[in-house]
């Protein structure tokens, strides 16, 4: 039996597509909720927009990591 | 150079720019081979950085007037927004050093939107790195002089009050995190949006170019002004995007900092 399903091109890009599923998720999530807890705390808003930034760099992360290993296997 | 660079890549048909648009050799013929047109935005970058500090606290007054009014707001910026959060009490004493890496980022990256130069400095993951292993190098000194180097790991692999068997998952996992993930994510995070970004606005502009300047056809053009289009909206997105980057990274190594010194929370 021959291939049953084959990708070709650039396997890169397909690779970096799949990474960013989970932090566009999370990313959705956290200022979504960041955007929540403004609302019902406006005199907070400076405590949260600095967690949320560092929340969003930290689930930004894995994203970056599939950006970067295309270009360390290549 | 850059336009040069972009159509010898093209033929007949049209070919998205690539990472060759990153790749600049000397100034001028016989320049040294360092002195290329990163290492001059870099160079320009800390110069504007320098100059507009020394002008804005050259002759402090007590009512400010002019540069110093602009100046006042940007340190008490980072002061508000950057240092007392992330530090705390003793913050204070770290605010020049963050206001120099937030403004030498910022001016680094928004070399990316100014005309002529259009090349944000961190889009070479050198200069990402540098600042970077600074800060992690800062971390490791501050961290082994505050909680010493036994009570520093301690304090990072077995913070008091988990169930003994979580400790097996929390130490490795909090081991890579703080001494492998950190300085590579701080100094990828600022150099993959830098090279994204610039790449994203070299491709709609040489869409723009190539579908309205050099082979205009009917069914062609309509799609050369989406890219003109885009090649604005994008650019006014970048101005934001590369804001937003110099201000994670002097967010998380002022986080760095403050964890260094404050390991309790």
């Amino acid at each position: 039996m021959g291939t049953l399903a084959e990708v070709t091109g650039d396997l890169g890009s397909v690779a970096y597509g799949l990474a960013a599923i989970g932090p566009g998720i999370g990313v959705g999530i956290i200022f979504g909720q960041g955007v929540q807890a403004i609302a019902r705390q406006p005199e907070l808003t400076n405590v949260i927009r600095t967690n949320m930034l560092l929340g969003f760099a930290l689930t930004e992360a894995l994203a970056l990591i599939g950006f970067v290993v295309p270009f360390v296997h290549s | 150079m850059s336009a040069r660079h972009l159509l010898a890549a093209q033929g007949e048909e049209f070919h998205a720019p690539g990472t060759e648009i990153f790749e600049w050799g000397p100034l001028w013929d016989g320049a040294p081979s360092w002195v290329t047109k990163p290492t001059l935005i870099v160079t320009l970058s800390v110069i504007i950085v320098v100059g507009f500090f020394w002008a804005a606290s050259r002759r402090p007054q007590l009512v400010p007037r002019g540069v110093q009014n602009v100046g006042e707001i940007g340190y008490l910026f980072v002061r508000d927004q950057i240092a007392r959060p992330m530090i705390g009490k003793d913050g204070d004493k770290w605010v020049p050093f963050l206001v120099s890496t937030f403004f030498f980022v910022l001016i680094m990256n928004w070399m990316g939107v100014v005309p002529v130069l259009q090349l944000p400095g961190p889009s070479h993951i050198a200069f990402a790195v540098v600042l970077a292993i600074f800060v992690y190098l800062l971390m490791w000194g501050l961290s082994i002089r505050s909680q010493g180097l036994v009570g520093w790991f301690r304090n990072m692999m077995f913070p008091p009050g988990l169930p003994k068997a979580l400790y097996v998952l929390y130490a490795p996992i909090e081991l890579l995190s703080v001494l492998v993930l950190r300085p590579f994510t701080h100094s990828v995070r600022l150099f993959a949006n830098m090279f994204a970004g610039h790449l994203l606005i070299a491709f709609f502009a040489s869409v723009a170019w190539w579908f309205l300047a050099e082979k205009v056809t009917l069914f062609g053009a309509p799609v050369g002004l989406v890219g003109f289009l885009m090649t604005i909206v994008m650019t006014g997105f970048e101005i934001f995007i590369q804001a937003l980057q110099a201000f994670i990274f002097a967010l998380l190594a002022a986080s760095y900092i403050g964890g260094a010194l404050h390991p309790d929370h």
